[in-house]
């Protein structure tokens, strides 16, 4: 008896973060679990809260719910652009702030790093206050500004990782070899850096589509966002199609993930 | 995955270029787009605050020191709320993401890179879905609700004060609970590339000198694992401070937090200089408070 105890304990023990890990993946995985099963619901009244009945009119009608489907539109476009200009930039200047030592550097690094701590609230209302201070309306130029803007850190700084972990004799092989630079960089140190690269995009890209606060300070009247579309229904009630849109965009980034994942471990066993 | 937050990896020496043509070139884009939309607008934030007038007649600037003391005598107890919403959020996030980063990087074996993909999937589905769906689970008679009653512990949160009237939902509890779990992913990711590179042998030669689990996690893991939780920490308190979502959705009245203020302030009162008075306090305690912080744990490498 008292060994079944010491043995159980002893599994216990051994096994506590495992157990514990499982636990917070399954806290993770809740509200996820609920959305996508309440996209599946008929709910009585507008607010989708309540299990009432199972039905795929959501999935079926999914542009139903009047300038939902304009807003997803938006803040896809928004976001790839967003993600596709930060990127580039914030690439550039992952190179620059790895590969060479010049004066100002420290400085340009914190100046990276402001926006990343700085609340979501201030950077939109001093946005805002400088557009109202030039005159500037406010629209799609100004969403896709301030969102090039604070995704912009998170790429450097994602791409920085990835660009300081790599070994610069690689290059110099490359130049030993007789490659120019333009072949030593679009052959060696491109494709190297190209993980960090696609994690920042990829992280550009859902920061973008997820922001509401600094989005709402920036939007024009007519450019509703997907999060400024959600937040206007749920005062009303939101739609269950907006439930089925947040599972697409849950199963679409796994799958993305997963094919990613399966390219990664081909090559690196074609490698191998 | 190759995420990695600030602080995660120590820099490699770099070689040293001489020219300062291709960095300029290579830096160029990204310092015009911070300078004319981050800098520019963070003096124009602190000019702002700094007018007096209304949207009908104008603003002058007229160095209204006033506008600081009116903002903060009315609005102290939401900036006060603000904080320890923020921190207490932090603490669990920290409490919550340091098992799971560790889990992550030394127990999950071949299912590692599908449990980092389940921490990041959540970013996809919004981050206003994923809190609504919070409201769903903590409805009152709901399930979590009935065995929060149940088992005391909403009894208990009703004693300190954290469930004022007995139903979660619009109670600083649930606030505080939706801040914790969206920003948790801000707190694995940086704290998983730092404990990923703690060296298992590190843990067996600590046995092997007689250390206990305790004195191995605080004397070994804990100063390795530093500069994810200093970057985990940031990435997690700086916006919670900011967030008005998680405490409209989830809170009432009572657990207004000051980014609803400046919000309204701006948008809804028009009230320009008040809102950026208010807006610009905050940033100000915020690089006080980082600065002291990043220099107690002394991770220069921050940035």
């Amino acid at each position: 008896m008292g060994s079944a105890i010491s043995t159980a304990l002893r599994w216990l023990r051994k096994h506590a973060i495992i157990i514990i890990g499982l636990l917070i993946i399954a806290y993770i995985m809740l509200p996820n679990i609920v959305v996508i099963i309440f996209s599946f619901n008929q709910p009585v009244g507008r607010r989708n809260g309540i299990w009432h009945e199972f039905s795929f009119n959501a999935w079926t009608h999914i542009c139903a719910p009047a300038g939902m489907c304009d807003a997803v539109g938006l803040s896809l476009g928004i976001g790839v652009v967003a993600a596709l200009v930060a990127t580039v930039i914030g690439t550039m200047a992952a190179f620059a702030l790895v590969r060479y030592r010049f004066r100002g550097r420290g400085t340009t690094n914190l100046l990276v790093f402001f926006p990343m701590a700085t609340p979501e609230v201030v950077m939109g209302s001093s946005l805002l206050t400088l557009f109202i201070a030039v005159g500037v309306r406010s629209g799609i130029a100004t969403i896709l500004i301030a969102h090039i803007l604070f995704t912009l850190s998170f790429v450097v700084t994602t791409v920085k990782a990835r660009v300081a972990s790599m070994d610069p004799a690689l290059e110099q092989a490359a130049a030993d070899l007789y490659a120019t630079p333009s072949q030593a960089f679009w052959r060696v140190t491109f494709p190297l850096a190209a993980p960090g690269i696609a994690a920042g995009a990829l992280l550009a890209f859902a920061l973008s589509f997820d922001d509401y606060i600094v989005t709402s300070f920036n939007a024009g009247p007519s450019t509703i966002t997907f999060p400024m579309y959600i937040w206007g229904a749920a005062q009303k009630g939101v739609p269950v199609q907006v439930n089925v849109i947040g599972t697409i965009m849950f199963l679409g980034a796994i799958a993305i993930v997963a094919i990613a994942q399966g390219i990664g471990s081909r090559k690196s066993k074609v490698e191998a | 995955m190759a995420f990695a937050l600030p602080g995660a990896r120590p820099r490699k020496s770099a070689k040293r270029r001489r020219g300062l043509f291709v960095p300029a070139i290579l830096l160029l884009p990204a310092l015009i787009w911070l300078v004319f939309f981050f800098v520019v607008p963070t003096i124009a934030l602190a000019s702002q605050s700094l007018q007096t007038g209304s949207i009908y007649q104008g603003f002058q600037f007229t160095w209204a020191f006033s506008n600081y003391t009116e903002a903060l005598s009315t609005y102290w107890s939401q900036m006060v709320r603000s904080f320890i919403y923020a921190a207490s959020a932090t603490v669990f996030t920290l409490a919550i993401g340091f098992p799971l980063a560790w889990f992550i990087a030394h127990r999950s074996g071949r299912f590692k890179n599908i449990v980092l993909v389940l921490v990041v999937a959540p970013f996809f589905t919004n981050f206003l879905i994923r809190t609504l769906a919070w409201q769903t689970i903590l409805v009152d008679g709901g399930f979590v609700a009935n065995v929060m009653k149940a088992t005391g512990i909403t009894g208990f949160l009703n004693w300190i004060g954290l469930v004022p009237n007995d139903s979660l939902l619009g109670s600083p509890f649930a606030v505080i609970c939706g801040l914790i779990y969206n920003f948790l992913p801000f707190m694995v990711l940086p704290l998983y590339t730092s404990v990923e590179r703690i060296d298992q042998r590190y843990l067996d030669a600590a046995a092997d000198l007689y250390s206990n689990g305790w004195n191995t996690f605080w004397k070994v893991i804990w100063p390795l694992s530093l500069p994810g939780v200093v970057a985990g920490t940031l990435l997690t308190f700086i916006p919670a401070v900011g967030d008005y979502i998680n405490a409209k959705i989830l809170g009432n009245a009572n657990t207004t937090m000051v980014g609803k203020v400046i919000e309204s302030e701006f948008l809804v009162n028009l009230n320009y200089p008040i809102a950026a008075a208010l807006s610009f306090v905050l940033m100000i305690i915020i690089i006080v408070m980082v600065s002291a912080y990043v220099r107690a744990a002394g991770t220069e490498e921050l940035v």
